[in-house]
């Protein structure tokens, strides 16, 4: 079983219109993103010192990202110092190939995983499948999208798309694949749920020599790794095994260990609404009698100082993957992870996958569109990401192309095909705007020809008004309307010019 | 042959551009304007508020005196009806004095033991680094009677003992303060729990199902 793969999916418009046709899909996630906001907002409200933790989380994040170069060295000596060994991926295909090799080289074929972002941006899991080696999630969410053979659609609980009874009946039908079956009669209460994924990866924790897990933080003075969790796979995977290795993109570092007060504060209460998540561990290249004896940490870059080179883009990368904007996100809420076509959905997928990977494929060139601009998804980001800017921008380097960097290389980035009318009608609204006779003449026109518009546009802007009607336009125009309104004194409004 | 760490860094030196000239010192680089301490807190209201936070998260909170610690140590594994127990090699011999000897099977934390060994002990009982009030949270640092971390994470019953007022801190910001980062650490807040199923909290996944956090007041 290899998991699902985002590969080949189409772009987000035809992917939402099949996801808004399932109802259920709509009622699971309406159901989990409404519990979410409430709790959210009760457990942020506790703190009267959050926009100050919020701010601060920014700029700790800012300043490491302006010196990712040094603190990236100061790592690297920490955590071997400390015992651990650190390997530097550029792309998904060269951490693969560590990972893989790292694996092979325990001499063991099973490895027991903790949920991780960007072992899912890499693939690893059909990677280390494809040499042989079988990797077991075992966060309970990543459990069910992996036993179902289906794929992730939240950052923070991967199966939000499946509501309980769906979990039950996949660990009846499933779980004797990998290993011991689920109970029989297994309700689908959200506890025996639970005790069932206990009972089924107990005996893989307890024999498990390899474990691979992901970093929320990396201490770049001491070295130190960080992971939150809430059942205690994590703590398993991460304590038990004789190696460890950890998969962490290369801004995840944050310079103190005194730092960790900010984002210790703003995750749980941002992800899962709590006060503190239930585990959280540390760790510190290896210790002697005490956990796994074999670290190695892989830093990968795949995209990240891609975008690190844009001034307006490179915000995405303070992101600690809290989902509380996937949360509050009308769009999302209304068409699940699966249609942003990554392991990254929501606001943060709409503006980190094209930046990652390019907006060259109809699917990412299409994502910066997936939004309403409505800005819930910037007031809850616990860093200050101002995710509608970033959409905005990445709208105008697709629509219009320009300068970029990619893998080290300066680029001229050429519009993405299809969106011809948008380029079309923004180089005209320039214009329009910047020639006000114009204006006014062609906003009299539409609006005195209003009865013949089509509610779809024709042509290349055909595509943009499948999903939307075309705006009624009012009987009068704004200008006209302006000029002849009566003023109840008699201001000079004749001709709608005044003296000044 | 430039290696993939060469690249990187070089992809993100090109990326920054050139350094700028003038640059502040880290600690006054960031506006830290958060507080230290949500508010300010006797002795007793720190300890009480810790009891309100574990407890809400479905946690066991028990007080004691440093003379009722054993018999109520004896009571837990009782009603939990633990038949074995393991304990750090450090833990102070009189906290188990209370134990029937016949009804508990004692091992101490030792390399030898297997993970299996350890699926077939009932209970653990530890002490602590330290513990923060404002968020509900026991820290272990592998320090004095705690043990190595599988003792405290293979059983399914953890008796975690506090000594207040002294282990007892405000919050976070003022914890972190006393931990050495070089010691693997265990931040616990609750028993093991999951929003997995339909965004909801429920207790009792793979770490320990249930959570005695005892506070011994002097
Ligand atoms: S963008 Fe902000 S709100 Fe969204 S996941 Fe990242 S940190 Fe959280």
């Amino acid at each position: 079983m290899s998991g699902g793969t985002f590969m080949g999916m189409p772009a987000f418009p035809q992917a939402a219109k099949a996801a808004l046709a399932d109802t259920r899909l709509r009622a699971n996630l309406t159901h989990a993103t409404h519990t979410i906001r409430t709790k959210r907002a009760t457990a942020v409200a506790e703190l009267d010192d959050w926009n100050d933790l919020r701010e601060a989380g920014k700029q700790i994040k800012d300043h490491t990202l302006a010196h990712l170069d040094t603190y990236l060295l100061q790592l690297e000596a920490a955590v071997t110092t400390a015992g651990g060994t650190v390997h530097w991926a550029t792309d998904a295909d060269d951490a693969n190939r560590i990972i893989t090799d790292l694996v092979h080289a325990t001499g063991h074929t099973e490895v027991v995983k903790v949920k991780s972002m960007a072992t899912q941006e890499i693939g690893l899991n059909h990677a280390l499948e494809q040499a042989g080696i079988t990797a077991v999630e075992t966060d309970l969410a990543e459990l069910i999208v992996q036993l179902d053979d289906d794929l992730p659609s939240h950052i923070l609980v991967p199966a939000i798309h499946k509501n309980r009874a769906q979990i039950r009946d996949i660990f009846t039908h499933h779980m004797h694949h990998w290993g011991r079956p689920a109970p029989d009669n297994l309700t689908d209460t959200p506890a025996d749920l639970a005790e069932a994924a206990r009972l089924h990866l107990r005996e893989k924790f307890l024999r498990a020599k390899v474990a691979i897990s992901g970093a929320n933080f990396m201490i770049a003075e001491t070295g130190t790794i960080v992971v939150l969790e809430s059942e205690g796979n994590g703590r398993m995977c991460l304590t038990l095994p004789d190696t460890l290795i950890t998969l962490a993109g290369i801004e995840k570092i944050l310079p103190t260990w005194q730092d960790l007060e900010v984002f210790l504060q703003t995750l749980p209460r941002s992800s899962t609404a709590e006060r503190m998540n239930p585990y959280t561990t540390t760790w510190t290249g290896t210790t002697p009698h005490d956990g796994p004896q074999n670290f190695h940490l892989v830093l990968l870059d795949n995209g990240r100082t891609n975008t690190l080179a844009d001034p307006t883009g490179r915000q995405a990368l303070r992101c600690i993957r809290c989902s509380a904007c996937l949360n509050v996100c009308p769009v999302y809420e209304r068409t699940g992870g699966h249609t942003y076509g990554s392991p990254y959905p929501g606001p943060i997928g709409a503006i980190l996958t094209p930046q990652l990977h390019g907006t060259t494929t109809p699917l990412h060139a299409s994502l910066p569109y997936a939004s309403t601009l409505c800005g819930a998804c910037y007031d809850v980001c616990p860093v200050a990401i101002n995710i509608p800017d970033i959409l905005i921008h990445l709208r105008e380097r697709i629509t219009q192309g320009g300068s970029a960097q990619q893998q080290g290389r300066k680029v001229t980035v050429k519009p993405a095909k299809g969106h011809a009318a948008e380029r079309a009608a923004m180089r005209t609204a320039q214009w329009a705007l910047t020639h006000p006779t114009a204006l006014g003449t062609a906003q009299r026109l539409a609006t005195t020809t209003r009865r013949l518009h089509p509610r779809r546009l024709p042509g290349p802007g055909k595509a943009w008004t499948t999903t939307r009607d075309l705006p009624t336009l009012p009987p009068t125009a704004f200008r006209a309307w302006w000029k002849t309104r009566s003023l109840p004194t008699s201001a000079p409004a004749q001709n709608g010019r005044t003296t000044p | 042959m430039t290696t993939s760490r060469d690249q990187i860094l070089a992809r993100i030196r090109t990326a920054l551009g050139p350094p700028a000239d003038h640059q502040p010192p880290y600690e006054h680089a960031i506006t830290r304007t958060y507080r230290t301490t949500h508010a300010t807190r006797t002795p007793r209201e720190r300890t009480a508020l810790l009891a309100d936070n574990l407890t809400d998260y479905r946690a066991h909170v028990h007080h004691t005196t440093p003379d009722g610690l054993p018999a109520l140590i004896a009571r837990l594994l009782a009603d939990h009806g633990s038949r074995t127990l393991i304990t750090p090699t450090d833990l102070p011999p009189h906290w188990l004095s209370a134990i029937p000897p016949s009804d508990v099977e004692i091992r101490t934390d030792d390399p030898h033991l297997t993970h299996h060994d350890l699926d077939t002990t009932d209970s653990v009982v530890t002490g602590c680094a330290l513990a923060i009030a404002e968020t509900g949270t026991i820290v272990l640092d592998t320090g004095p009677g705690q043990g190595h971390r599988r003792i405290t994470l293979i059983p399914d019953h953890h008796i975690c003992v506090i000594h207040a007022p002294h282990q007892i801190h405000d919050s976070l910001p003022q914890a972190l303060l006393h931990l050495d980062p070089t010691h693997p650490h265990t931040l616990i807040s609750g028993p093991s729990a999951t929003s997995d199923i339909e965004l909801d909290r429920v207790e009792g996944v793979h770490g320990p199902r249930t959570l005695d956090a005892v506070i011994v007041t002097e």
